[in-house]
Parts: C-alpha cells; sequence; structure tokens
C-alpha cells in the first residue's frame, strides 16, 4: 500500500474512533461528568474561533469573552420573559434555545466585524491590550444597560418553557423531574447529556466549517496575512478584508459558543463572562497550539478541568491558583508550541523510526 | 603558536552548510584577508569565530577553543567584530558607543576615548551627537573606534568597504595597517574588494562554497593569473 | 479654587503611584517587547513582605521599606532568570502566557501565606495637612510624590551615568549588537526585571495606606498603569512618568467634578483613555511613531 493512501486510512479511522467515543462517552460517564465535557465542547468552539483570529491571522485578542457575553445575553434576551425591553419591543419568550444560537453567532458575528476597523491600526501586543480593556470594562457595560441585560442579578433562564430539555425541580423536595429530549427513535435522558449532545453537535460541525475554510484559499491569505503582512499585501491580498473577516468568523464562533454557555448555566449575569474567561481562552488556545485545529480540544480539556483538579489538590485559600499557575508554567516551558508542537514532534519521531525499520 | 587557530570549522544556519570544514591561521600581528565570491562563506567564518552563528569544529584563540563559546565571552577574551551593517547603537551618541566599545575593560576610559578623537579627528565634535545621524563611512569609521576600544588582541572586520566611497575605503584601510603596524593589532579581514584587501594583507585565504579554494602570501595571490581570473574577478 | 489645588496634588500623588508600577512595566517592555501581566501581582507579594517586616518582626517603616525594594529587585531578578529566559525565543504570546500564570502564582501565595483578609499598613508620613498659601495640603501625598520623583531621579542617573546602564539601554536598542561589544544581555534583561519589580514594591507600599492591603489590592492599580504607559507611549520611560502624573491628576478631577463619573467610572475612563490613545496615536504622546509595515 503505498504511503499516502496509509495516512488517509489512519485519518478517517481515528475520526471515526474519535467521534464514536463522542457519541458513546455519556454511555460510560455520571451524568455530572457529562455536563463537564458538555462544557469542554462548549470551550473548544470558542477556541477554534479565537484561533482562526490568533493562531491564522496573528491578531491577539484577551477580550473573547466579551464577544460570548454578546452571544449569551443575545440567546438569554430571546427565550426569557422577565420583560426585558429594547426599543419598545418586550420580549417574552418568542423562539426555543436552539433557534437563537445561530441568531446570537451573528450578532456576536456583526460586533467582531466592527470592532475590526479599529483594530486595524494596532498590532501585537498593542491590540492584546485594547481587547483586554474591553473585556475588562464589559462587566461594568452589562450592569450599565440594566434595561435588557437585568444587571447585576442578570436573567434566569431555568424558569424558561423555551428552555429545551429542563425537566424543572420540585419545589419541595429539590428532585430534578425527569426530563430530557427525544429526536426520532433517539431518547436523550437528561438535560446534561443534552446539553453534552448540543454542544459537541455544534463544536463537530463548526470544526467541519473551519477546516473547509481554513485549508482553501481563505486559509492561505490568513496565514499570509499573519506570516508577513507586506508579502500578503504586494500578493494582493486585502489586509483590511481579511483581518476584519476574521474578527468577524472569530466573534461568530464565540458567539455561538456564548450562547451555549448561557444555556448549560441556565442563567446568564456579568460574572458569567468575567475577565478572567478571556484570559483562559487565550490559554486554552495556545496550549492547544496556535494556528492548529484539533490540538485544540486539548486546550479546552485544560481549561475545563484543569482549574477543577487544581481545586481538589488542596483547599487551602489560594493554593490552587498556585497549582493553577505552576502547572500553565511548567506546561509552557515544556511544550511553547502548545499539544500541537508535541504531537508534531512525536509523529515526526514516529515516522522516522519507521523509515528506518 | 598562532594568535589564531581554525581546524575544520563548519557551521550552518538551519539546514543549510555555510562553512564546510573551513582552516584558517591568523598570527600575532599579521593582517590576513579572506576573498570569495558572495555566499562562499567569508563573513559566516567571522560570525564563526565571534560565535553568532552555531558551528563546530576547534577555534584556538591563544589556546583557548571558542567554539562553544557565546559572543559575549568571546568578545571577553579579547576579539573585536565589526559586523557586516556595523552594529553601532543609532540611538546611543557617539560617546556612548565608544565606552560600549570598551565595556569588558575595567577603569576609566576617558584617556582611549581621547586617543580615539586622535585617530578619528571628527569625533571630538560630534561626541553627543546619535550615532545614526552620521555618514555612512562616518558610521564604519565609529565601529572600528569602538571596536579599538576594547583594546582587542584581534580585530575581526567584514566587508568595510561597503557602500563607501573610495576615499573614506582607503582612508579606513590607512588605519587599520597604522594600527597593524604601531601597536601589532592582529586583523582578519572579509573583503569583496580584493585588490585593495590584498593590498593591506599579508596573506590571505580565497574561500568557494564554504571551504579554503586557495591560500597564500598576498603578493603571491595578486599575481597569479587563474586566481586572479577565476577567484577575484579583476 | 483652593479645593481645585487640593484635588490637583491628590491627583500628582495618585497619578505618582500610577507611574512608577507603568515605568515598571516600561523598563520590561522596552527590553523585550512583552507586557508583564504579573507587574502588579508581583508588587502586592512585596508590599506583603513589607507589612511583615513591620507588623511581624517589628521592623520600623525605612529599614522595611529599603530591604523590601532589595528584596524585590533579587526576587524579580529570580523570576526572570528561573522562568522567562527558557522561554526567551518562544512566541511572545507564550511569554505572555507565562506572565498570567506568574498572576496566579502570587496571587494564591499571597492569600495562602497571609490570607485574603484586608490589612491596614503603615504610612511614613504624618496624616497631616499643612497650609500652602492657603491651600490645606496633605503630607502623605507630599511624602508620596517625592518619594516616586527621587526614584525616578536615581534610575534615570542609573541609565545615564553608569556603565551597567548604559549596556542596558544598548540590550534593547541592539541585542546582537550588545552581545558582540561583550555585554550580558540576559543579565541585563534579568536586571531590568529586578529593577521592575523594585519600582512595583515602592508602587505598593506607597498606595497601601489608602486602598488597603489584600491580594487583590494591585489590579485596579495596574489598568491605571497600563493606561499610563499607553497615554505616555509604551516605550518611553519619561511618557509613562508624566502619563501617569496627568492620568492621576486627570481622573482625581474628572471625578470630583463631573457627577457622572464619580468614582465608579474612574477605571472604566482609564480604560477608555486606553481604547482611545491605541486608536488615535498608538504610539503615546511621549513615545516615537511606531512604523507600521504597510
Amino acid at each position: 500500500m503505498t504511503r499516502p493512501a496509509r495516512s488517509e486510512l489512519v485519518k478517517i479511522v481515528l475520526f471515526l474512533v474519535a467521534a464514536a467515543a463522542i457519541l458513546f462517552l455519556p454511555r460510560f460517564v455520571s451524568d455530572f461528568r457529562a455536563q463537564q465535557f458538555a462544557y469542554v465542547g462548549i470551550y473548544l468552539i470558542a477556541l477554534l474561533g479565537l484561533n482562526i483570529l490568533t493562531g491564522f491571522t496573528g491578531q491577539i485578542s484577551l477580550g473573547h469573552g466579551a464577544y460570548m457575553a454578546i452571544g449569551g445575553y443575545t440567546t438569554a434576551i430571546l427565550i426569557s420573559d422577565q420583560g426585558l425591553e429594547i426599543g419598545g419591543h418586550v420580549f417574552s419568550g418568542d423562539l426555543q434555545d436552539v433557534w437563537t444560537i445561530p441568531i446570537a453567532g451573528v450578532v456576536a458575528g456583526i460586533f467582531g466585524f466592527l470592532f475590526g476597523f479599529p483594530a486595524l491600526r494596532l498590532a501585537g501586543l498593542y491590540l492584546a491590550l485594547a481587547t483586554f480593556a474591553v473585556a475588562v470594562a464589559t462587566p461594568a457595560v452589562i450592569r450599565k444597560f440594566e434595561s435588557f441585560t437585568g444587571g447585576g442579578p442578570g436573567i434566569n433562564l431555568f424558569d424558561s418553557p423555551r428552555l429545551t430539555g429542563v425537566g424543572g425541580t420540585d419545589p419541595e423536595t429539590f428532585e430534578e423531574t425527569p426530563a430530557g429530549v427525544s429526536i426520532g427513535p433517539f431518547d436523550i435522558p437528561t438535560f446534561n447529556e443534552w446539553l453534552y449532545y448540543l454542544s459537541w453537535g455544534i463544536a463537530l460541525g463548526m470544526f467541519a466549517l473551519a477546516w473547509f475554510m481554513l485549508r482553501g484559499r481563505f486559509g492561505r491569505a490568513l496565514r499570509a496575512v499573519r506570516d508577513s503582512e507586506l508579502a500578503a499585501a504586494s500578493a494582493g491580498v486585502s489586509l483590511a478584508r481579511y483581518k476584519t473577516l476574521a474578527f468577524g468568523i472569530s466573534a461568530f464562533y464565540a458567539g455561538v459558543a456564548g450562547s451555549l454557555l448561557g444555556i448549560a448555566t441556565t442563567f446568564v449575569n456579568p460574572e458569567t463572562f468575567p475577565i478572567t474567561l478571556s484570559i483562559f481562552l487565550l490559554v486554552g488556545v495556545v496550549v492547544g497550539g496556535l494556528g492548529s485545529l484539533w490540538p485544540l480540544v486539548f486546550g479546552a480539556v485544560f481549561i475545563q478541568f484543569l482549574p477543577l483538579w487544581a481545586q481538589s489538590i488542596s483547599k487551602s485559600p489560594g493554593a490552587p491558583a498556585v497549582v493553577y499557575g505552576v502547572i500553565l508554567i511548567a506546561v509552557m516551558l515544556l511544550l511553547p508550541m502548545g499539544a500541537a508542537g508535541l504531537i508534531r514532534r512525536v509523529t515526526w519521531l514516529a515516522s522516522r523510526l519507521t523509515t528506518r525499520a | 603558536m598562532a594568535l589564531l587557530e581554525l581546524h575544520d570549522v563548519e557551521a550552518r544556519y538551519g539546514p543549510v552548510r555555510a562553512l564546510g570544514g573551513v582552516s584558517l591561521e591568523v598570527g600575532e600581528g599579521e593582517i590576513v584577508a579572506v576573498l570569495g565570491a558572495n555566499g562562499a562563506g567569508k563573513t559566516t567564518t567571522l560570525r564563526a569565530i565571534s560565535g553568532t552563528v552555531r558551528r563546530t569544529g576547534r577555534i584556538l584563540l591563544g589556546g583557548t577553543n571558542l567554539a562553544r563559546r557565546g559572543p559575549e565571552t568571546v568578545a571577553r577574551l579579547g576579539v573585536a567584530h565589526v559586523p557586516e551593517g556595523r552594529g553601532t547603537f543609532a540611538e546611543l551618541t557617539v560617546e556612548e558607543n565608544l565606552r560600549l566599545g570598551g565595556y569588558t575593560r575595567r577603569g576609566s576610559l576617558d584617556d582611549d576615548v581621547r586617543r580615539m578623537g586622535e585617530w578619528f579627528p571628527w569625533i571630538e565634535a560630534r561626541r553627543d551627537q546619535h550615532a545614526g545621524t552620521l555618514s555612512g563611512g562616518e558610521q564604519q569609521m565609529l565601529a572600528l573606534a569602538r571596536a579599538l576600544m576594547s583594546r582587542p588582541k584581534l580585530l575581526l572586520l567584514d566587508e568595510p568597504s561597503l557602500g563607501l566611497a573610495p576615499l573614506v575605503t582607503r582612508e579606513i584601510f590607512r588605519i587599520v595597517r597604522e594600527l597593524n603596524e604601531r601597536d601589532g593589532l592582529a586583523v582578519l579581514v572579509v573583503e569583496q574588494n580584493a585588490a585593495i584587501a590584498l593590498d593591506v594583507a599579508q596573506r590571505a585565504y580565497v574561500l568557494e562554497v564554504g571551504e579554503v579554494a586557495v591560500s597564500g602570501p598576498s603578493d603571491d595571490l595578486a599575481r597569479n593569473e587563474s586566481v586572479r581570473r577565476s577567484y577575484l574577478g579583476y | 479654587m483652593a479645593q481645585f489645588f487640593q484635588q490637583v496634588v491628590s491627583g500628582l500623588a495618585s497619578g505618582a503611584i500610577y507611574a512608577a508600577l507603568a515605568l515598571a512595566l516600561v523598563l520590561i517592555h522596552r527590553a523585550t517587547g512583552v507586557i508583564n501581566f504579573a507587574q502588579g501581582e508581583m508588587a502586592m507579594f512585596s508590599t506583603y513582605i513589607a507589612w511583615t517586616l513591620t507588623a511581624n518582626h517589628g521592623w520600623s517603616y525605612w529599614p522595611a521599606f529599603a530591604a523590601t525594594i532589595v528584596l524585590s529587585f533579587i526576587g524579580g531578578l529570580a523570576v526572570q532568570r528561573t522562568v522567562i529566559r527558557p522561554i526567551e525565543r518562544a512566541p511572545i504570546l507564550t511569554i505572555v502566557i507565562v506572565t498570567i500564570g506568574l498572576v496566579l502564582i502570587f496571587n494564591g501565595l499571597a492569600g495562602w501565606i497571609w490570607s485574603a483578609e484586608v490589612r491596614a499598613f503603615p504610612s511614613a508620613f504624618p496624616n497631616e495637612t499643612i497650609l500652602v498659601g492657603g491651600v490645606a495640603i496633605s503630607v502623605q501625598d507630599l511624602g508620596t510624590i517625592g518619594v516616586v520623583l527621587a526614584l525616578v531621579l536615581a534610575l534615570w542617573a542609573f541609565f545615564q551615568f553608569t556603565k551597567v546602564g548604559l549596556a542596558m539601554r544598548a540590550s534593547a536598542l541592539n541585542p546582537d549588537a550588545s552581545r558582540l561589544v561583550g555585554v550580558r544581555v540576559g543579565w541585563m534583561l534579568g536586571i531590568g526585571w529586578g529593577l521592575a519589580a523594585a519600582l512595583g514594591a515602592v508602587a505598593g507600599m506607597l498606595a497601601a495606606p489608602t486602598v488597603f492591603l489584600d491580594p487583590t489590592m494591585m489590579q485596579a492599580l495596574l489598568i491605571y498603569a497600563f493606561a499610563a504607559a499607553v497615554l505616555g507611549g509604551i516605550d518611553s520611560p519619561f511618557g509613562a512618568v508624566a502619563g501617569g502624573l496627568m492620568l492621576g491628576v486627570g481622573l482625581n478631577l474628572l471625578g470630583s467634578y463631573i457627577d457622572f463619573v464619580g468614582a465608579d467610572l474612574r477605571l472604566p475612563a482609564a480604560l477608555l483613555i486606553i481604547l482611545v490613545v491605541l486608536l488615535v496615536k498608538p504610539e503615546g504622546l511621549f513615545g516615537k511613531p511606531v512604523a507600521r509595515r504597510v
């Protein structure tokens, strides 16, 4: 058998194994774990988006939590029935939650696209600082526009009939009534499992979308912009168009992830999207590997599970943060190119060994 | 024992091999020229000595092997490198550039700064001027003066004539020769302009694709027809 | 009018603190192109050391102040040598992430060692006012301004007149050429981190009597320092100082004369300054224009 055919086959097999693992994982883990893995899927979506901007186009954003907030609040406003009002229209749960997800993405995408224009003037760390400023200001801005964000307390979605898969809680026994979703012959028994399939379904779709976008002309143009703006411009790549587009697409991904995060937590308030969220997204992209695609899964797992793990090591105040910080630095020292760099090295070594043999 | 000896020095930029086993010598008080076409490895030879490129082999300076030392250490051992593009600090003043040149030395540098003013009379008036505002020739002279501030055992000069008017080039080589004759300064100079280099140097090496092709006393090389035609291009 | 001058002086005092921290950021950014997000947390940690020396070991203020500066210098140097140096050649983003890791570590360590409890911190200066031409001026404010100005002057003299200062400037401008003249550039960067940590320590110790001591005390100050550095030009030490003072006075006047801003919107106002300066004049008021490639 020829070499390329074998590697193609390996890819297909790996993909099928991964898909099967994702499909059957909830059968083997607790409901609580399923929820945690749902968050991994959500972070993966956000990381895919941030990586299009930072990894492929070279623009650092420390403010992607802000686009997630836009997505989360868009969904919350569309499905809640709390008398929130924008321009005279009072929202009263007009849409089912799943239909608000693409809307949330588009709204965030428009904001991202627009922010892309001033961002054209900024390079490197200057852009990082500007986006950082936006992320720090986001909670204050949310509190300020109380009439449609619910201010500090935020918006509770748990009571919304538009939230799919929630059974509701018995007010006396606090037991969750069985809920879930049926799609054709498939029964998804709990809200957490539903969340899991929803976020991973969307994550896989958006993964495929990113893959298709980045492998062709568009991806080449983005990489050209990252590697040398001058060369890209002289090769006829419109910098303004690609940079703003990258910002918009990236924010679209973040908006979708934010929408899912709102649905998953069943409420949104300013603390749902803190500055640390923006920072950890960037951490996730770097840990996964700038400019990579599927290794971002490691980044998503890292930002979901490392804090929990650090918490479980020591309960003393401050200790988990120290553990997290030490591991973060250790990962950066050992794998400055992230998981993707490690994978490249391992496959390179493996191919060296097999060709020798 | 010669002042500087290179034995089988190899150097590469990533996967590209720039030097493939160069051996050469510079004796005490000697001026030696390295000639060759573009890409022959002349600049890399100097960079291998000063440690600004990764290299293997043995580079002995008075018996100390430099091959594993970084550029800071090589400079501290008495090698002053005037690199391509001169390596002056455009944002610093002329005097600050000179004082940086004497960074590795102890004690006051005032006398040496004054001495540089004697070698290069224009320096006196422009001590507080930023180096970036100097003309190309003045910057080259400043780079040379800065290198001399360290009172080196060995001076490495990379294409001192590059982009300079012939008159300025001649002045620079006159000073180099005078330093050599008066203070016994050893010099290894890389030059594109073979005529002027052979005129000032006692011996020369001709490099070709990273290896020494011909070497010998300058006069012999200058007189040798075939060397002239195939390597020196005049 | 008297009140106006009072506000200006107290604005200069907070501005002096922003300036010290901004100067720390600028020192590191000039030399390596990295923004140290942990600068504020390192300063907070230093302030806790000073507090321990005075409160638990019975040191008097100025010896503790001096010892903290020295310890912070050593700490900053050690952080650069152990954590930053191994990734010197990694992408800038990797280094930024490492400084974020340092934020977590110093913040966590402070909470671990000293608990998150809010504590009082002594001031070197009496809590009095003196009358200057009918204007009551706080001695603490004057002291703060004086300490920072003395420090800035000392630092300027160090960079201008000493061999190591010159070598540090050279390393920041052209590391390769600096190596060729025998400068150990790695150590220069380490000393830069040490000086930055020492500056941060001073900022922390001067701020602590008013903002009180707790593990989050420097977080808002760091944002003000960012704003000051950006305002003055992130590569200009002079700009950092001027930017800090301008920001302090400006925010103080805004806060006391424009009701809408008040105390709550000081931070967003600083963020707005960052954004506007970055968009309109990215090189800042005192920086050299940044050469953009396209």
